[in-house]
């Protein structure tokens, strides 16, 4: 019996085959993970001028109440996620996620204020559950996973050049704005946000013309199609979490350094204080502190250290420590950049731990986050 | 002699010393190498046995030891620059070059027509 599951495909699919790319299984969809270029060159390509990206394997769903007021939208998944939704402005997008009863994450997501309704962007691997959870939960509202739209992120300093040359106006759009615009008379839906560490958008398209938009965009000299590859040491260098390495039912919001991602208005003292599951947990934490932390961490030589690598506080490996959730090699900085998570006596930047690699302990330092600078449009 | 294995090494022997790299086709499938472990010079190696690590951006993959012998010499250049093994992995690119135990055991392993048939 063929046990193999088939593969889910995106919109763009079609033309990652065209362009080459080396396609390997993410999240149930067949994803590209390199084009020709290589994710050395891709990676590199996306700092110094613009890297296309699909991400439409995501999930996008809309969340609007019965009312049809935002308010009510707002205040119903405000009792899912530790985040001032209520406050947040028409065309305005913020980052947040789920917890659960334990205080810990269910997943990370970004939330959108789209005037009578919430568009709630989701990590793929995790759709189905939150798609599940917010209905479960969302009585007074209708949730609804959108299976028409396509996701596509264009990052990079020539970002706005490229997409100006589709719509003019790009340029007046500030960090985390969202607008709805016609790009080659196509309505789509843009963020200017990332998972980069550069400037860039996420642009929501209908799946009948994501091919007409991928390519109008790639049709710019400066733009390169980039690979869930380069994806991940892009974030990495900039700090960002990936869900179910840095973050997963395991991890509260503040052990994960998260907690600037929390408003007032949720904080004790605040409007609407908790209100959340696991807010006892997570607002004790804000009070008190937690045991361990997560840090940015560089080996100290060439050799990459990688994800469940156990960090020691000693060279000879007797007292293990924590763990290293990400690592790899970041092209930006020329070296191995990893994250894990250290008891808070070991969180100062500049302490040394020592990482177990195919038997031998490598020393690597505690190091702030990120590791490159971020060139947001705040 | 030019020699291949199924794992997609190559060897050049000379005498009883065998040079080793991998293959053009082993370095495509890695990608971009951004680290490179090699042997100590004098480490006994087993046919099969771990030789030498080496990381793309996205994982580690392992080098195996073609055939038995001693470690005479290794390469410094690809230490000092990964990106060698991409761009010449068949000269420039050498890994290692291992005193080979037995000069014969050579015969057991493919020539460059096998090899092209195993990676089609």
């Amino acid at each position: 019996m063929d046990d193999q599951a088939v593969l889910k495909t995106t919109p763009l699919h079609a033309l990652h085959i065209s362009l080459g790319a080396k396609m390997v299984p993410f999240a149930g969809y067949d994803m590209p993970v390199q084009y020709p270029l290589g994710v050395m060159k891709e990676h590199l390509h996306t700092r110094a001028e613009a890297g296309l990206f699909d991400v439409s394997h995501m999930g996008q769903v809309i969340v609007k109440a019965k009312s049809g007021e935002y308010a009510d939208a707002a205040l119903a998944l405000e009792k899912l996620v530790p985040v001032d939704i209520l406050g947040l402005k028409e065309g305005r997008q913020r980052y947040g996620f789920f917890t659960d009863e334990n205080g810990n994450i269910l997943d990370d997501l970004m939330i959108t204020n789209r005037g009578d309704h919430l568009l709630v962007v989701v990590n793929a691997a995790c759709k189905d559950q939150d798609v599940a959870h917010m209905k479960a939960h969302l009585t007074d509202c209708d949730v609804t996973l959108l299976n028409d739209r396509a996701l596509i992120a264009l990052q990079g300093p020539r970002a706005e050049a490229v997409l100006a040359e589709l719509w003019a106006g790009v340029s007046a759009m500030k960090f985390m704005d969202v607008r709805e615009v016609p790009l080659h008379d196509v309505p789509c839906i843009i963020s200017r946000s990332g998972y980069s560490g550069e400037d860039g958008f996420e642009i929501s398209v209908p799946e009948a013309h994501a091919v007409e938009v991928a390519n109008a965009l790639l049709e710019h000299p400066d733009c390169e199609a980039i690979g869930l590859g380069a994806r991940d040491s892009l974030r990495l260098e900039a700090g960002l979490c990936l869900y179910g390495n840095d973050i997963d039912t395991t991890t509260s919001p503040i052990e994960a350094s998260l907690e600037w991602a929390l408003q007032k208005a949720r904080k004790a003292g605040g409007d609407r204080e908790g209100g959340f599951p696991g807010a006892d947990r997570i607002l004790g934490e804000l009070a008190n502190g937690t045991t361990r932390r997560r840090v940015g961490l560089k080996p100290e030589g060439k050799a990459p250290v990688r994800s469940h690598a156990k960090l020691f506080a000693d060279a000879e490996g007797k007292t293990e420590i924590g763990e290293v959730t990400s690592g790899t090699f970041g092209p930006t900085v020329e070296g191995p950049v990893a994250m894990g998570y250290l008891p808070v006596s070991h969180t100062a930047a500049g302490t040394t731990v020592y990482a177990e690699v195919r038997g031998k302990f490598l020393a690597m330092t505690v190091a702030t986050l990120p590791f490159i600078t971020p060139t947001y449009k705040r | 002699m030019l020699k291949f294995t199924a794992e997609h090494e190559w060897l050049k022997l000379e005498g009883d010393v065998a040079t080793v790299g991998i293959t053009q086709h082993a370095a495509d499938q890695l990608g971009d190498l951004v680290f490179v472990e090699l042997p100590e010079v004098g480490a006994e190696l087993t046919k099969d046995g771990n030789a030498a690590t080496v990381e793309s951006v996205k994982a580690a993959s392992d080098v195996y030891s073609p055939l038995d012998g001693e470690v005479v010499e290794v390469n410094q250049a690809i230490v000092d620059d990964p990106s060698l093994v991409n761009s010449d992995p068949q000269a420039a690119a050498w890994f290692f070059k291992l005193k080979l135990k037995n000069v014969s055991d050579i015969d057991s392993l493919m020539d460059e027509a096998a090899y092209k048939d195993l990676i089609g």
